[in-house]
């Protein structure tokens, strides 16, 4: 069938990149699907069942607690430094300075995000000491930066950036005519708002927000650096049960950990994709 | 299409009131915008701003809507100064060049948003904009949404939602300029159809002369900030007042010419000079190509050479005694009858010309 | 009117402290003389004299560079092909190479491990066997540089000119192509050095030694020095974006009005 040959031939060139695709991403991926469920060569959905006790559990809190929290605040306060830069005059350079800034720390920060607060509010953090010779008052004794508050707090600090990054080209989609239109029609700054605005920008709201969750979710770097001993979220527990092989007397437990990541990450990208489909229909 | 001296009324007529805009001058750093403008337009009335990007056409609408503030100069509507009143307190309707159709709203909701923000009711929101849909004929697509529709459809609905809260003003930004060239004809007598069965006072700014001449009252033409002449279309058309005016509107072939006591002598003929030529001497006039005459005449000075044929007319270039080329135009027909290299003779239709200096 | 700019003015200062004094902090305490007060430079000296860190520097430079080779030579063909022969590869292919932002790093890694064994076997037990993984990782981000280069020039009539001309394949993309969608090309090696430079999660869960690992590695005993490199790593991301975009002016879209469609 000519049909048959001619689409051969035109896939033919694409073999080195589905090469790579395949081995260093799909296979890997099938093998944690499929090892969680097949341990030693036979079905079993004993290690899926230990995703849902104790340890597993309770990790899997934490880390949903840590991403939801982190998504909303940065979200929140994302949208706003988003609505700052894009209100500003177009000041090139300023504009562009903290648009790479928040590249920089959204995307490519992981492990020296860690040690910046160390050094800002770790035992001989600038902070710390500042606070301890202003007020006698030792803001690192209790060791929360280790824990899941100071991960809230660290993790806020590239939830924002990329809030701001995603969420500024449905800013910037907002049309000037709209507003005119509206205030043309009676409108006033309130009313526009209300009626045009924010219905506009919820889909891109809260589509990014997904997005900051499943970043959240499946950051790894920047709490492997700061928490050395225990794995309060699962990223962390996936670290420990890679490392030792005898976590909870379960080997193997890392893939349906793994699998368990994929699927949570998997589910909050597909809504985040429908709404920004939705968004894109009506701000770009 | 001119007005209809009998003023038409329906349960949406809303009398215009007039508008005054005297004295305007907008400023920006160091470019002036608008440079002293004084346009007064009747109740009812349409008039045409016309004039090429940048001659601040656009800049006087947005000071009328509010949506720009003058640097100095008053804006008055119905006699009442509004310069300091906020554009949403202006009582105006407003049409943009392309893409203010709310997105996430249907047609209905769109038209019906202005009197929403007036807080009329729901059903007596809806009963409104229905019959403004019905106006522009578009009502059995009162559930679609903006991306649903044709860019001429859209700004029919643009059109609808202005009026819908019958507004003392209506303004028009380009509003046909982002349409293909079939869509823009139709649109615009639709325009004018509507606006003469309302009765709003509207100001229609435009870069196209051939639309402000056909939908206007009056048309005003712009340049650099100034108003060069404001008048009927057919005035405008045929006796320019300045050489921006003559060269802007229609097209023009310049013969050099004699200007003695009010008369030009050019190409042979004599006629009178308009107001605004050249006071005597030599000079530029400025001749629409159908004031052209060519005759053939084995015996003539002038010979063609080209004939292009443009369906309901033709243009003939010929070149004439001194070198220079003009363009004239004749009936389609005529196409057949001129070749290139027909000896021919040249002369001007009577009716006045504008001389200008060279 | 006033109060708006009092309120901007006043969000600026909050943002720009909180998220400028953490930058500050690290430069304070990489250059903090713990023994006799003052500052000192040793922490930043340390980049380059410390034998396991430096070796950790130019290994991850390496990583970088050889994933920038590697990622232009895999995609730009194949991105190139699929719009000229095979459009309909063009959803899969984007499909695949926005995979991975659902794909986390941590679940490949663990994944990863009977792959590399293979490649271990094959290319030797070198860091520098990460190319072919961190290609995956920046591939999102490389795809979309791309793709918004390779939109904005009109490609087919390009390389027919090129080939009726009497180019050959391999002279089209490197002589007519390629010049013309520099900037997208310098987007996507930007932006994936900056993901190579930061990536630790890959590296330190396979067991290879790069400036990440290192870093953390370092951090146990030796504060400062980290906090220097770690610093480094944001000051060198941060400059190359921001000549990236010095560079690539005019991308963003320009607001145009298209005519409407026909009635």
């Amino acid at each position: 069938m000519p049909g048959a040959a001619r689409r051969v031939r035109e896939a033919l060139p694409l073999l080195p990149f589905l090469t790579v695709v395949v081995i260093f991403l799909l296979i890997p991926t099938v093998t944690v699907i499929v090892s969680s469920v097949y341990a030693d060569g036979v079905f079993s959905l004993d290690r899926i069942a230990a995703l849902f006790t104790g340890t597993a559990l309770s990790a899997l809190a934490d880390s949903v607690l840590l991403s939801g929290a982190t998504a909303l605040l940065g979200a929140v306060f994302g949208a706003v430094l988003a609505w700052l830069i894009v209100s500003s005059p177009p000041t090139s350079m300023v504009r562009r300075a903290v648009l790479s800034l928040c590249s920089v720390l959204a995307q490519f920060g992981g492990v020296a995000l860690a040690f910046a607060f160390l050094a800002t509010v770790g035992l001989n953090g600038v902070l710390t000491l500042w606070m301890q010779q202003l007020f006698g008052w030792n803001l690192a004794a209790s060791g929360w930066l280790y824990s899941l508050s100071g991960l809230i707090l660290v993790y806020t600090y590239f939830q924002i950036p990329l809030m701001v990054i995603v969420f500024i080209p449905a800013l910037e989609g907002l049309r000037e005519q709209w507003r005119e239109a509206a205030v043309s029609l009676g409108a006033s700054t309130w009313a526009y708002w209300r009626e045009v605005a924010i219905p506009l920008l919820t889909p891109a709201l809260l589509g990014s927000a997904l997005l900051l969750f499943a970043n959240a979710f499946a950051a790894y770097a920047t709490a492997a650096a700061l928490v050395s001993q225990g794995s309060p979220i699962l990223p962390l527990l996936i670290r420990a049960s890679l490392v030792s092989e005898v976590v909870l007397g379960q080997e193997g437990f890392a893939y349906a950990l793994a699998l368990e990541m994929i699927v949570v990450v998997a589910v909050v990208m597909l809504a985040y994709n429908l709404l920004v489909r939705r968004s894109a229909r009506w701000l770009s | 299409m001119s007005r209809n001296t009998s003023g038409v009324s329906g349960s949406f007529n809303a009398s215009g009131v007039g508008v005054a805009l005297d004295d305007l001058t907008r400023v920006y750093g160091t470019t002036k915008a608008l440079d002293g403008l004084t346009l007064h337009i009747e109740p009812g009335e349409l008039v045409a701003l016309l004039g090429p990007s940048g001659c601040g056409k656009t800049t006087a609408l947005r000071i009328l809507a509010g949506l720009d503030e003058a640097t100095s100069g008053t804006v008055s509507v119905g006699g009442v100064d509004v310069s300091k009143v906020p554009a949403n307190k202006r009582d105006m309707g407003m049409v943009f060049q392309a893409y203010s159709l709310f997105p996430h709203l249907t047609v209905l909701d769109n038209v019906a948003f202005g009197l929403k923000m007036r807080g009329k009711a729901k059903g007596d929101r809806a009963s409104r904009a229905a019959e403004m849909l019905e106006l522009v004929g578009l009502s059995a697509h009162s559930h679609k949404y903006a991306s649903e529709l044709s860019g001429g459809q859209q700004q029919r609905v643009a059109l609808a939602r202005a009026l819908a809260i019958q507004p003392r003003v209506l303004l028009l930004d380009e509003p046909l300029s982002a349409l293909d060239a079939k869509v823009r004809t139709q649109l615009r007598d639709e325009i004018r159809r509507v606006q003469l069965e309302v009765g709003t006072t509207t100001l229609f700014v435009t870069h196209d002369q051939e639309e402000a001449l056909a939908v206007a009252d009056r048309v005003g033409v712009m340049s650099q900030g100034r108003l060069e002449q404001l008048a009927a279309p057919a005035d405008v058309y045929a006796n320019p007042a300045t050489p921006f005016v003559a060269d802007f509107v229609g097209l023009n072939n310049k013969v050099p010419a004699q200007v003695s006591g009010g008369r030009a002598s050019l190409l042979g003929v004599t006629v009178p000079a308009l107001p605004g030529s050249v006071a005597s001497g030599s000079g530029i006039a400025m001749v629409r190509p159908e004031a052209v005459t060519v005759t053939a005449d084995p015996a003539g000075a002038a010979r063609v050479v080209a004939v292009s044929f443009l369906g309901a007319i033709s243009r003939v270039s010929v070149t004439v005694a001194d070198g220079s080329t003009i363009s004239a135009q004749t009936a389609g027909s005529a196409a057949r009858t001129f070749a290139p290299g027909d000896p021919v003779t040249v002369g001007v239709e009577p009716g006045g010309v504008l001389v200008v200096a060279q | 009117m006033r109060a708006a700019t009092v309120v901007r003015g006043a969000l600026w200062v909050v943002f720009g402290l909180f998220f400028l004094f953490p930058l500050y902090a690290m430069a304070d305490f990489s250059t903090r003389n713990l023994i006799a007060g003052g500052r000192t430079g040793q922490a930043w000296a340390n980049l380059v004299t410390d034998q396991a860190l430096y070796q950790a520097i130019v290994v991850s430079l390496l990583l970088a560079v050889f994933t920038v080779a590697a990622m232009l030579v895999l995609l730009v063909p194949t991105m190139i092909w699929v719009r000229l022969r095979a459009p309909w590869a063009r959803g899969p292919v984007e499909f695949l190479c926005l995979l991975p932002l659902t794909i986390p790093a941590l679940v490949i890694v663990v994944g990863l491990r009977n792959v590399y064994l293979w490649v271990t076997y094959l290319l030797g037990d070198s860091a520098l066997t990460l190319t072919f993984v961190y290609v995956v990782v920046v591939l999102p981000f490389a795809y979309r540089a791309l793709d918004a280069a390779l939109a904005a020039i009109d490609l087919q009539t390009l390389s027919e000119a090129a080939r009726s001309l009497g180019a050959g394949w391999t002279a089209t993309i490197v002589r007519v192509v390629v010049p013309n969608i520099w900037s997208g090309i310098l987007s996507a090696a930007f932006i994936s050095i900056a993901v190579v430079l930061g990536e630790y999660t890959i590296a330190s869960l396979s067991g290879y030694e790069t400036l990440q690992v290192q870093i953390v590695l370092i951090g146990k005993s030796d504060g400062p020095t980290s906090v220097a490199a770690s610093l480094a790593t944001l000051l060198f991301g941060f400059a190359l974006l921001l000549l990236l975009s010095l560079v690539t002016r005019g991308r963003r879209r320009a607001r145009t009005l298209a005519p409407g469609v026909t009635v």
